[in-house]
């Protein structure tokens, strides 16, 4: 009894297969969401042309794009960088909330400094405290080979915990001393304000620009250095690592805190550059470090893919936000962005097996 | 006596441990056979939404009620982990990847909450939820009246399928051939065992089991359906099949602890204990990583270690 279809592992992967493929997920995944749009009652042409139109036509609508694309290009990457080693770390979620409150300390704190200073001390408060915070994780790992899927994702429960703690809880640093009624954080100081540029009557932040940065430094550390090529050999042989003498602990705590670092910058960019506090109810509702996880999937661990590819997924959620109502139920964005990532992940079998059709047996007796 | 705080703990930690068990149980089955859930949260999530929704639609009598409410959820869960079972098994694809996925896109804004909205079950108080039963009227008797003999039907079903699939995994010829599937499929394959239909059968199964967990939340605890209710549970019971070294007796344990420390913190603030409830609300997340650690210590691996196989896809031409 076999099966008429069967997967043959391809000997070469060939290049453009790296770039069909995650394009076709794609469309895929728009039709596997029609179908869901249609059996549950909604004519998905009209869905489709909505989100675009509110999540990439025009100036405010891709201005919209980039703002969201913001967060999401550090936690794309932050996945990416665990990725690449084939460490998951799922608790850029927290790792971002943890770069939060770092930057906003800094941000409140240094009330009158210049901006171009501010701007680089909060992104040095945001990366240290997420990169310590993931650190944690990545110890465990390396030390007491402790699953990091887990730790790393109830470690982000632990941080959404402290963040409530820090607003609604407690008269702490971050709380504003004078809405008591109405628990919010501490509004920084205006020279804090991250500048946002605008070209072509395009809004772009100065953060997006920092995360392109970020992008292309992951990109050389991992293609062009000593400590890329003994991650690429972690990842993929563990045991040619260990006799080469490559140094297994140190480099899992130390791939864990840049991941983490990259989540922390793009919490110090939520608070720098968008919401100018610290936003305790806004960035656990938005869930940047999980939509992270697919925009990384997609972009197949490529970083300076990840910040492209942020675009896309931060026009589709912008899109959500801005048309979510009656006809336009909350979720739906969700669920097209777990069918992009079923999809990329589908797809990935695309890239590494080919599809065979084995002849009918009677075919094979002639 | 039954108002003693001990007592009263010990009963809802095992009220609140029951849809752990249900969710780690699944785990256990889907794991047992080479595959790695890391879906169960979205799964619990879908189950839960199904069976609330089953709940306000569905007439008869309260038992009838909640018995299709609960079979629903079994199969909206059964289904989700359909979809985990063609993308780990058919497609061979990272499993740790498809798993995520399933919770993203089933998960807290994904799925579950959609489906909330437009079959209108958010914050719908369910009519029939389910209740703790008095059973042969012992519920008042002194120290175990409220523990065993005052929890709902779905506790006592657990308890019974604690039993069945301790016997089942260990002591029948089914289920040495299932493990044989997790550790080592080759040989199992070898042996004659349809590798890929033990996978379908135990994945599928085990997210029947979450879906009932995901019941437990809409139907009994809360009792209505609010998006993202299951709060990690999904987890935290992916974490207790580790706890429980792939046991479903030492699982049971373990969900009854982790049960404790969720009711610990509704428990103190009845009793007006002054204690923050942020601190009692991060003990399970916290405690979860403290005893991850402590099982993953090479001791503990050597004699109760996972299945060898889990999470490697099988591919026969690679013999």
């Amino acid at each position: 009894m076999r099966s008429p279809v069967r997967l043959e592992r391809r000997l070469e992967q060939p290049k453009w297969l790296n770039w069909v493929v995650p394009l076709a997920s794609l469309v895929a995944a728009l039709i596997l969401g029609a179908l869901v749009l249609w059996i549950t009652g909604k004519n998905p042409f009209d869905v489709y042309q909505r989100i675009f139109e509110r999540g990439f036509a025009g100036k405010r609508a891709f201005s919209g794009a980039l703002e969201m694309a913001t967060p999401l290009a550090f936690t794309g990457l932050c996945a990416a960088v665990a990725f690449r080693m084939g460490l998951v770390n799922i608790g850029g979620e927290g790792q971002f909330y943890m770069g939060a409150v770092g930057a906003s300390y800094v941000g409140i704190s240094l009330g009158g400094s210049p901006t171009g200073i501010t701007i680089v001390l909060m992104c040095l408060g945001g990366m240290v405290f997420g990169s310590v915070y993931a650190a944690i994780v990545g110890v465990l790992r390396a030390r007491f080979n402790t699953n990091e899927i887990i730790t790393s994702l109830m470690m982000n429960y632990l941080a959404a915990i402290f963040l409530n703690y820090l607003i609604f809880n407690s008269k702490s640093f971050w709380r504003d001393p004078d809405s008591p009624q109405f628990p919010k954080g501490k509004t920084l100081n205006a020279r804090a304000d991250w500048n946002t540029y605008s070209i072509f009557g395009i809004d772009l932040p100065i953060a997006f620009l920092i995360a392109i940065l970020a992008g292309s430094a992951v990109w050389v550390l991992y293609k062009r250095t000593r400590f890329g090529f003994e991650v690429g050999v972690l990842a993929d042989s563990p045991k040619a690592a260990r006799y080469a003498g490559i140094r297994t602990t140190s480099t899992i705590v130390i791939v864990m805190a840049l991941s983490g670092a990259l989540a922390g910058l793009g919490g110090a960019a939520d608070v720098g550059n968008f919401r100018g506090l610290l936003d305790a109810k806004g960035i656990q509702m938005a869930g940047y470090g999980y939509t992270g996880i697919v925009v990384a999937a997609l972009a197949r661990r490529n970083p300076l893919v990840t910040v492209v590819v942020a675009i896309f997924i931060g026009g589709l959620t912008k899109a959500g936000y801005a048309l979510q109502g009656p006809d336009f139920p909350s979720g739906l964005v969700g669920t097209l962005q777990g069918l992009i990532l079923f999809s990329a992940v589908a797809g990935e079998i695309l890239i590494k097996y080919r599809i065979r059709t084995t002849p009918r047996r009677s075919e094979v007796v002639a | 006596m039954n108002s003693n705080i001990f007592i009263i703990v010990i009963a809802s930690a095992i009220f609140y441990g029951t849809p752990l068990f249900f969710a780690a149980l699944g785990g256990i089955f889907t794991e047992r056979s080479g595959v790695l859930n890391l879906g169960v949260e979205g799964t619990m999530l879908i189950g839960g939404v199904t069976g609330a929704w089953t709940c306000l639609h569905v007439g008869g009598s309260a038992w009838f009620t909640i018995t299709v409410s609960i079979l629903m959820g079994a199969l909206a869960g059964g289904l989700v982990s359909t979809l985990l079972a063609f993308l780990c098994i058919t497609l061979k694809t990272n499993q740790t990847v498809a798993g995520l996925s399933i919770t993203i896109f089933a998960g807290t804004v994904g799925l579950s909450s959609y489906l909330a909205n437009i079959w209108k079950v958010s914050k719908q108080p369910v009519p029939r939820p389910i209740r703790n039963l008095d059973v042969f009227g012992l519920s008042d008797t002194p120290i175990v009246g409220p523990i065993l003999f005052h929890q709902t039907a779905l506790t006592y079903l657990s308890w019974v399928l604690a039993i069945l699939a301790t016997i089942y995994l260990f002591h029948t010829r089914i289920g040495l051939q299932l493990r044989a599937v997790g550790e080592s499929p080759q040989t199992a394959d070898a042996m004659g065992i349809n590798v890929v239909k033990y996978r379908y059968v135990h994945t599928i199964f085990g997210g029947m089991l979450a879906g009932v967990g995901g019941v437990f939340y809409s139907l009994a605890i809360v009792p209505l359906w609010v998006d993202g209710m299951t709060k990690g549970a999904g987890w935290i019971a992916i974490a207790l099949v580790i706890f429980g070294f792939w046991r479903p007796s030492l699982a049971l344990l373990g969900a009854y602890l982790f049960g404790a420390l969720q009711s610990l913190g509704s428990t103190l603030k009845a009793r007006n204990v002054q204690i923050s409830g942020d601190l009692l609300d991060a003990l399970p997340f916290f405690m979860t990583i403290v005893v991850l650690v402590l099982v993953s210590s090479r001791f503990a691996h050597r004699k109760l270690g996972a299945p060898a196989a889990l999470g490697v896809p099988y591919e026969r031409e690679e013999r």
